[in-house]
């Protein structure tokens, strides 16, 4: 049992034209400590998947089937109000965009602050003393003096490490950090990965990182889920994943990755696009572009299944995993 | 914000001399005050000892000086149908229409922003939809007829309040308080939400619609994200967010309260500026119309300065001003 474990979360959005499953019985775990990749194309449910582990799904959408269980606790039927002792404190976020995930009518400081005193026993001293501590720790220089700037007063870098000060300061035993690069610069997001990775890991925090870098998944993950269409393709070890990946939609991301500086959603060679889901054919949602579908993919929905040290949803590839021809 | 100030000062100069200067055209052109002051039996040399006495016969812009440098002094000339010092008559009005103002803004803002915040909040609460019928109404009756409504059901059915006037007024020096008697404050009553009423409908409209705005934003979604409580996530970090606007329409609207109180003090015999306004224009009192227009600008000069130094102390963005 991990620290986190989604077993089969379904996510559904009631619309007036029907149900739209976004969501179709997720299933996997993440370990204390352990950094899980989340990658996918734009649209295959990875901020979803996030927003209903910390209980934040923007209705009407809502969890229609499954379970999430933290430290062996179910957490998808709390109340917001049951829900809030946990998020920060056992649950943290990063969100993508650090111009506007700060109230920028408050200093970083006491938004530092606010956080530590909504779930820890401090004094307003002491809580001041650690929100200077977390700046310095997440590399603001001469912390002491800009604990009282408002976030304007600091450029998109220095923001997105006040947002991960803030996710970590209640010290949350996971944090969810949804593309917590992608609104940055590109000559500093190589910095804000490693301080996300180096804080985490001193801290023994667990990590669902969010990205469509499988660079930075390659360095900073432990293990990988490969999402599509509102399911997870391919799971495992990430070493698994990127040098033998048995599902042929992950063998499609990874086979043009010389040097694996590539942006999952600038993956041109498979052909086609990912089904909205309003239109997901029957059987496994990739079979239109698969070029190894058999009949079978068009019949009936694959789950999980060994496909040697990883897990895929692809009859093709357990069939090869069983027959010993990896 | 220092020199900000000081540049909103000086910009506020020439506003107030332009009005002026319509006010003057006004004092100088409409009407012949001559003849009005003189009245019907006059020799030819009172007429022209008075065109002297009031300087009319000097060049117009030498008239126009005149006119501001008195004006400076608070001397707006001569009431027509009064035959006093208009700048007493002004004085002597004044605390009735600003007491009236302030306390129609108070009730607008007390209740007003409240019912936003919950109506923003709780969008599909049945009281929700009760403040937005209410606000429907507050909105699109007009202000007569929602105070001769409130004085058919609670002065004259009920008897439970004074459908007229100010109640006993204690004097302080050169001003007149009603807040300090029962029978003050019970006049106030009545007028003050007949006033304020569109003030509060506006203002819970506005605070409901910022409020829906902020609440989708992501500075909200991280705030809950880090199990912020419900109170602050709604009053310090949202509606926080809503008050620049919030503060801009309640300025405007205060200064709108003063000048257009007239309608209310009309129709509650109310003794302050607006019900002198009117008396005056049934007369064509020019001198009192000029300084009540003149008033009225320094009135909106001032509430927009008003304005902009909350701006200051809502919002950091600005006061770092210079800096990124
Ligand atoms: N309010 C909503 N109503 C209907 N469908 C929604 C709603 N919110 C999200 N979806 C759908 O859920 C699916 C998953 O969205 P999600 O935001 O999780 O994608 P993502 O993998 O994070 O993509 P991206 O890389 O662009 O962030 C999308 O197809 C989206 O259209
Ligand atoms: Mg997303």
């Amino acid at each position: 049992m991990g620290l986190l474990d989604v077993i089969d979360l379904t996510v559904e959005f009631p619309t007036r034209r029907g149900t739209l499953r976004a969501l179709d019985a997720i299933s996997f775990e993440i370990a204390p400590g352990e950094i899980l990749g989340v990658v996918g194309e734009s649209g295959a449910g990875k901020s979803l998947t996030g927003a209903a582990i910390i209980g934040l799904l923007e209705p009407p959408g809502r969890v229609a089937a499954g379970q999430i269980l933290f430290d062996g606790k179910r957490i998808d039927r709390l109340s917001s109000e049951q829900m809030r002792p946990l998020r920060g404190r056992h649950i943290g976020a990063i969100f993508q965009d650090p111009l506007t995930t700060l109230n920028p009518l408050i200093s970083v400081g006491r938004q530092l602050t606010e956080t530590m005193q909504a779930h820890l026993k401090l004094s307003d001293r002491d809580a001041r003393t650690r929100a200077v501590k977390w700046l310095e720790d997440v590399g603001i220089p001469a912390a002491s003096e800009r604990v009282d700037a408002y976030p304007h007063e600091f450029s998109g870098g220095m923001r997105q490490r006040v947002v991960i000060a803030l996710a970590l300061c209640a010290e949350p035993r996971l944090v969810i950090a949804d593309e917590p690069t992608t609104a940055l610069d590109v000559s500093i997001q190589a910095q804000i990965i490693a301080l996300i990775r180096n804080l985490t890991q001193s801290h023994g925090t667990s990590v669902m990182l969010v990205t469509h870098d499988m660079g930075v998944i390659a360095e900073t993950a432990d293990r990988v889920a490969v999402m599509y269409a509102g399911r997870i393709a391919e799971i495992g070890p990430v070493r698994d994943v990127v040098l033998s990946p048995g599902h042929p939609y992950t063998q499609g991301l990874m086979g043009s990755i010389p040097a694996l500086d590539v942006r999952v959603d600038r993956l041109r060679q498979i052909d086609g696009s990912m089904p909205r889901l309003g239109s997901i054919p029957r059987g496994c949602a990739f079979n239109p572009r698969c070029v190894k579908a058999v009949a079978l993919c068009r019949q009936e929905r694959p789950d999980l299944m060994p496909a040697g040290a990883t897990l895929a949803a692809c009859f093709v590839a357990a069939d090869l995993a069983a027959t010993g021809r990896v | 914000m220092f020199a900000f100030i000081v540049s909103r000062i000086l910009q506020a100069i020439p506003v107030l001399l332009i009005v002026g200067f319509i006010s003057f055209a006004m004092f100088a052109f409409v009407g012949d005050p001559v003849t009005v002051m003189l009245g019907q039996d006059y020799t030819e040399a009172q007429r022209v000892a008075l065109v002297a006495q009031l300087g009319l016969d000097k060049p117009f812009f030498v008239q126009y000086g005149n006119f501001v440098w008195r004006a400076l002094h608070g001397d707006f000339g001569m009431s027509y149908r009064l035959a006093r010092p208009v700048g007493g008559l002004i004085a002597e009005r004044l605390p009735a229409t600003l007491e009236l103002a302030l306390s129609a803004a108070l009730l607008a803002v007390a209740i007003g922003v409240p019912m936003g915040v919950f109506t923003g909040i709780r969008r599909n609460a049945v009281l929700s939809r009760l403040f937005m019928l209410f606000s429907l109404v507050g909105v699109s009756l007009p202000t007569f007829l929602i105070g001769i409504l409130l004085i058919l059901f609670f002065a004259v059915q009920l008897g439970w309040l004074p459908s007229f006037g100010r109640g006993e007024v204690v004097q302080f020096q050169h001003w007149s308080t009603g807040f300090l008697t029962s029978s003050g404050r019970r006049a106030l009553i009545l007028p003050a939400i007949t006033l304020g009423l569109f003030q509060m409908t506006l203002i819970l409209r506005l605070v409901r619609s910022e409020m829906l705005e902020v609440m989708r934003s992501d500075y909200i979604k991280f705030a809950r994200a880090r199990g912020i409580s419900q109170r602050s996530i709604h009053f310090r970090h949202a509606l926080g967010n809503t008050l620049v606007p919030v503060i801009t329409i309640v300025g405007l609207q205060l200064g709108g309260l003063i000048a257009f109180s007239i309608v209310t003090e009309t129709v509650f015999q109310w003794p302050g500026m607006g019900l002198l306004l009117v008396q005056s224009i049934g007369v064509a009192d020019i001198p009192v119309m000029s300084a009540y227009l003149l008033l009225i600008a320094l009135v909106f000069v001032t509430i927009n300065l008003a304005v902009d130094l909350l701006y200051f102390t809502v919002d950091p963005r600005l006061r770092s001003g210079g800096k990124r």
